[in-house]
C-alpha cells in the first residue's frame, strides 16, 4: 500500500466508523444514469441556480437596499448630482466602481433568463415525454413550484436597483395587488407600508430576494433531486430498455466528469454572455420617479406574456354597490395565471384519470405516440406564445413598422382562435407522423434506388429496418378507450353519469392512434411480400 | 414491455463498438493531451483574469469588430474568466467521452411501493400509536387541541399588522385643493397661460408651502399634464369645458389602469398614449379611452387663474386618480 492509499484509507475509515456511509456509498457511486441530451435541460436549471447564489452572494457586499435618498457622487458622470435611492446609487457603484461588479451584475441577469428559460424547457420535455406520470407526480408539482417561484424571484430580483423601468414593474405589481376585490387596498398598504411607492418596499422584497425564496428554492430543490435519484431516472425507449431497468453510465466516474464538467461549461457561457452582451443598463434609465417613464417598458421574457396578457384585456371595470371591480386586471393578471398554473400542477391526475392508466411508467413516450397530450401541449404553449408576442407589442410595432392596434387585435383575436387550431393541427401530424412509422416498420426506407424489374416495370428499393429500429417503433403500448358504463347489468344507471361521460369522451379522443403494426403484418412481410 | 401482443421482441442492447482510444494505445495518449490542452486553455485565460483587473484601466475603451467601442477592462475580466471556467468544463467532457468507460451497463428497478408485509405491518403501528395515544377515545382533547392549534395561528397574522397603516381615504386624496397653484416640474415655477403653446405640453405639480419637500407619494398621486389646445378643437360639455383655461386642459398623469406615467402625447391626433399598456386617451374628448385595456378616461383637473395671472386649481380633482381599487366611488 503506497503512502497515499494509506492516508485515504485512514479518511475513509475515520468517516465511515462515524457515519456508516461506506455501504451507502458503495451503491451510490455506482449508481447508472442513462444518456440523453434532453436530460441536460434540468442540469442546466440547476447549474444556473448555484451560479445565482455564487453571483448574488458577491452582489449583496455592495448592494445597499434601502430607499433613502441620496445625491449621487460616483464616476458615472450623467447622473452626477441627482437625487435617488441609495439602492439605486449603490448599484450604480456596483456597476461603475467595483472592479467586476459590471461584470458580475451581467452574469446574475443572464443565469437569471438561462435559469427560466432552462426550467421551461425542461418542463416541455418532462410533459411531451410523459415523464411526469406515476410515480413521477410528485416531483412534477414540485417543479412547477419552482417555476412559479422562479417568476416571482426573478421579478423581485430585477426591481431591486430601484431604476426608472424597474419602478415602473413595481407599479403595476402594486395595481394588481390593489385590484383584488373586498381586500386588495388593505394587502397594497401592508406591502409597501403605506402608499405607493413608499420608503419600506425595496428593503422588504430585498430579504425575500436574497433569504427567504433562495431557502425554499434550496429546499424544493433538495426534494426534487432526492425524488429524481430515489426512483432513478427515466429513459427513452429502445432495445434493452424496459420498464423494469435503467440503462446508462455510473455516477462514477463518468457523470461525475460530465456533469461536473458541464457546470463549468454552463458557468463559462454565462460569464461570456455577461462579458460581451449588456443587459438591464440601469444607468440608462435613471432612478425611479412615479411621475416619468420610458418609452419601450418591458419586462423580462419571462413575465412578457403576463404583461402581454394585460395589454390585450379589453376594457372591463363593473361598479356595484359603490365598489369596483378591475376586471381588465383581475383577469389578465390573476385569473388567467391561476387558471394556467394550477392546470399545470394537476395535469398528471387529469390525464391519468383520463386514461385510467395507474400502472408505473420509467420508459418515456415519443411525443407523436400521445397525440392528445402533444396537441395539448401546443394549444398551450400557442397561448403562451401569443400572449409573449403581445406583451413586446410596442417593440414589435416600432421594428416591423406596424401599427399597436394591428397587433391589439392580432392577438386579441390570435389568443382564441390560434390555439385550438394548434391542438388539430398538432394532433394530425401526431398521427401522420404514427402512420409514417407504420409505414417504416412495414415496408422500410426509401433509398431513392429506381431499379427495373426484366419485365419492365420500375420499383424503389425500400430497405428494411433494423430490428431495433423496428422495435422502437412499435414497443410503445395503444391502451383502449375507456368504455362508457350507462347501467350495470340490473339497469341501474351509472351514479357517475357526467363524470362517466366525459371521462369516456376525452379518453376516446386520447385513444384515437394509428394502430401499429400487428404481429401478423409483420409476419406476412418476412414471408417475403417485395 | 414484451408480452404477447407486441409486434417484435425486444432484440435486447445492441453490441458495444469500441471508440479508438479504448483499442488504440496512441489514440489515447493523443486524447490525454487533448485534455492536458484544454486545461491549460483554462489557466490561460485565469491570467488573463489577472492581468486585465490590475494592468487594464477601467476607463481604457478598444474598438472591437462586431461590438464597437469595448471596455477593455471589462472585456478583459470577462472573457478571462470565461474562458478559465469553460476550458474547465471542456476538459473534463473531452475526458469523460474519449477515456472514461463508455460501455452502457444496467441496472434495475424495483416497484415504489413497499412490500405487502411491510405496509401492513405500517399501518399496525401507525393504528396501535394512535390507540396509545387515545385520541379516538378522547373526543374533548382532539377538540380542544384543534381549537387550541386554529388559535396559535391567530397571532402570526396578528403580527403583520403593522407592516403598513390602514388606507382610510389616502386613495381619494391629492395635493390639490381649490386655489393651488400649479408649478413646473422640474422647477418649481409657477406658471401663466402665456407659458404654454397651442399644441404644447407641461408636466406640473401642486405648489407645496415653503420648506415642504416633495415625497415621491406625492408625485405618485399628483403629476398632472397640462396640454394647450385651440378652444375650439374641445368636444366638452359645458362643466368640462368650464375646468379648461383657454384651451389648457389638465389631466392626472398618472394612468387610469396600472399607474403608470401616461407620458407620450401624439399632437397630430390629439391622444395620449400610456407605454405601459398602450391604453389610448383622446384629449379633446375630456381623456375618453379609445383603445387599450384602461377603462376609465383619466381624471381631469378642474383650472383657472389667480389675480395674478397664474394658473391654479380651481378645485381638487373630483375623483381617485391612479389605478382602480375595491372601495373606488364611480
Amino acid at each position: 500500500m503506497s503512502a497515499r492509499e494509506r492516508v485515504a484509507a485512514n479518511v475513509a475509515n475515520y468517516v465511515d466508523e462515524r457515519t456508516g456511509a461506506a455501504s451507502w456509498m458503495k451503491k451510490n457511486l455506482q449508481k447508472v444514469f442513462p444518456d440523453h441530451w434532453s436530460f441536460m435541460l434540468g442540469e442546466i436549471a440547476l447549474y444556473s441556480f448555484l451560479i445565482l447564489l455564487l453571483s448574488g452572494t458577491f452582489l449583496t457586499f455592495w448592494f445597499d437596499p434601502s430607499m433613502r435618498h441620496v445625491v449621487y457622487e460616483g464616476s458615472y458622470q450623467p447622473l452626477k448630482e441627482v437625487e435617488m435611492s441609495a439602492a439605486y446609487a449603490s448599484t450604480l457603484h456596483i456597476s461603475f466602481d467595483v472592479r467586476g461588479g459590471l461584470l458580475m451584475r451581467q452574469i446574475h441577469h443572464w443565469a437569471a433568463l438561462i435559469f427560466m428559460a432552462a426550467i421551461v424547457v425542461h418542463l416541455l420535455r418532462v410533459f411531451f415525454t410523459g415523464a411526469f406520470r406515476k410515480p413521477r407526480e410528485f416531483n412534477w408539482i414540485l417543479g412547477i413550484a419552482l417555476l412559479t417561484l422562479g417568476i416571482v424571484e426573478g421579478f423581485l430580483g430585477y426591481s431591486l436597483p430601484d431604476d426608472l423601468l424597474s419602478g415602473t414593474g413595481i407599479r403595476i405589481a402594486h395595481a394588481i395587488i390593489q385590484s383584488i376585490p373586498v381586500v386588495g387596498t388593505y394587502l397594497s398598504f401592508f406591502a409597501f407600508g403605506g402608499a405607493f411607492p413608499g420608503e419600506v418596499f425595496i428593503p422588504r422584497i430585498y430579504i425575500v430576494h436574497v433569504l427567504l425564496l433562495p431557502g425554499i428554492f434550496l429546499a424544493l430543490i433538495t426534494v426534487h433531486l432526492m425524488l429524481v435519484w430515489y426512483q432513478k431516472h427515466t429513459q427513452y425507449p429502445g432495445p434493452g430498455r424496459t420498464e423494469k431497468n435503467v440503462v446508462g453510465y455510473p455516477l462514477m466516474p463518468v457523470y461525475m466528469a460530465k456533469a461536473g464538467g458541464f457546470f463549468f461549461i454552463v458557468f463559462g457561457i454565462t460569464a461570456f454572455l455577461g462579458a460581451v452582451a449588456s443587459i438591464n443598463p440601469i444607468w440608462l434609465y435613471g432612478p425611479y420617479t412615479p411621475g416619468q417613464i420610458s418609452a419601450g417598458s418591458q419586462p423580462d421574457w419571462y413575465m412578457g406574456w403576463l404583461d402581454g396578457l394585460v395589454r390585450m384585456a379589453p376594457p372591463i371595470e363593473t361598479y356595484l354597490f359603490g365598489y369596483t371591480v378591475s376586471w381588465n386586471i383581475l383577469i389578465p393578471g390573476l385569473i388567467i395565471p391561476g387558471i394556467i398554473f394550477t392546470g399545470m400542477a394537476l395535469y398528471p391526475f387529469i390525464e391519468s384519470w383520463i386514461t385510467g392508466d395507474k400502472k408505473e411508467h420509467h420508459l418515456l413516450d415519443r411525443p407523436r405516440n400521445v397525440p392528445n397530450r402533444t396537441a395539448l401541449g401546443a394549444m398551450s404553449l400557442t397561448f403562451m406564445l401569443v400572449a409573449l408576442i403581445n406583451g413586446g407589442n410596442d417593440i414589435i410595432a416600432t421594428h416591423f413598422d406596424l401599427t399597436i392596434n394591428q397587433i391589439m387585435w392580432f392577438s386579441r383575436i390570435g389568443i382564441i382562435v390560434l390555439p385550438p387550431l394548434a391542438f388539430v393541427i398538432t394532433k394530425r401530424i401526431c398521427l401522420s407522423l404514427q402512420r409514417a412509422d407504420r409505414e417504416l416498420v412495414l415496408h422500410g426506407k426509401e433509398t431513392g434506388r429506381l431499379v427495373m424489374l426484366p419485365h419492365g416495370e420500375f420499383i424503389e428499393v425500400h430497405e428494411e429496418l433494423s430490428a431495433a429500429k423496428k422495435y422502437t417503433l412499435t414497443q410503445h403500448q395503444q391502451p383502449a378507450a375507456i368504455a362508457l358504463v350507462k347501467e350495470d347489468a340490473r339497469g341501474v344507471l351509472n351514479p357517475k353519469g357526467i363524470r362517466a361521460k366525459l371521462q369516456a369522451r376525452f379518453s376516446a379522443a386520447n385513444a384515437e392512434n394509428i394502430a401499429k403494426p400487428t404481429p401478423d403484418e409483420l409476419k406476412q412481410l418476412e414471408g417475403g411480400h417485395h | 414491455m414484451s408480452n404477447e401482443l407486441e409486434p417484435l421482441a425486444d432484440p435486447g442492447l445492441p453490441e458495444h463498438i469500441h471508440r479508438k482510444a479504448d483499442t488504440d494505445p496512441i489514440a489515447a495518449k493523443r486524447a490525454e493531451r487533448q485534455v492536458a490542452v484544454l486545461f491549460s486553455l483554462s489557466a490561460v485565460g485565469t491570467l488573463l483574469f489577472i492581468f486585465s483587473y490590475f494592468f487594464v484601466d477601467q476607463d481604457q475603451f478598444i474598438f472591437i469588430p462586431v461590438m464597437g467601442s469595448t471596455n477593455a477592462h471589462q472585456l478583459g475580466i470577462g472573457i478571462g474568466m470565461a474562458m478559465s471556467l469553460l476550458f474547465i468544463g471542456f476538459g473534463a467532457v473531452h475526458w469523460a467521452k474519449t477515456l472514461m468507460p463508455d460501455q452502457e451497463v444496467i441496472a434495475y428497478r424495483h416497484e415504489m411501493r413497499s412490500e405487502d408485509s411491510d405496509r401492513e405491518d405500517f399501518v399496525k403501528a401507525a393504528k396501535a400509536g394512535a390507540e396509545t395515544a387515545g385520541l379516538g377515545r378522547r373526543p374533548l382533547i382532539k377538540r380542544a387541541l384543534a381549537a387550541a392549534a386554529g388559535l396559535a395561528g391567530l397571532p402570526a397574522i396578528l403580527l403583520l399588522r403593522d407592516l403598513g397603516p390602514l388606507p382610510g381615504n389616502a386613495l381619494n386624496e391629492t395635493s390639490w385643493k381649490s386655489g393651488t397653484r400649479l408649478v413646473t416640474d422640474p422647477g418649481d415655477r409657477p406658471i401663466k397661460a402665456s407659458d404654454l403653446e397651442v399644441g404644447g405640453v407641461a408636466q406640473v405639480m401642486p405648489e407645496l408651502p415653503v420648506g415642504q419637500k416633495r415625497t415621491l407619494e406625492n408625485i405618485a398621486k399628483d403629476a398632472v399634464l397640462l396640454i394647450r389646445l385651440r378652444p375650439t378643437e374641445f368636444q366638452l360639455d359645458a362643466e368640462r369645458l368650464s375646468w379648461t383655461h383657454e384651451g389648457i386642459i389638465a389631466f392626472s398623469k398618472i394612468c387610469s389602469h396600472m399607474g403608470c406615467a401616461v407620458a407620450l402625447y401624439e399632437q397630430t391626433t390629439k391622444h395620449l398614449l400610456c407605454p405601459c399598456h398602450q391604453s389610448t386617451f383622446d384629449v379633446t374628448r375630456a381623456a375618453k379611452v379609445i383603445f387599450g385595456p384602461a377603462a376609465r378616461p383619466l381624471p381631469q383637473l378642474a383650472i383657472t387663474v389667480d389675480s395674478e395671472g397664474y394658473l391654479i386649481a380651481k378645485q381638487p380633482f373630483t375623483e381617485a386618480v391612479g389605478p382602480s381599487f375595491w372601495e373606488r366611488k364611480s
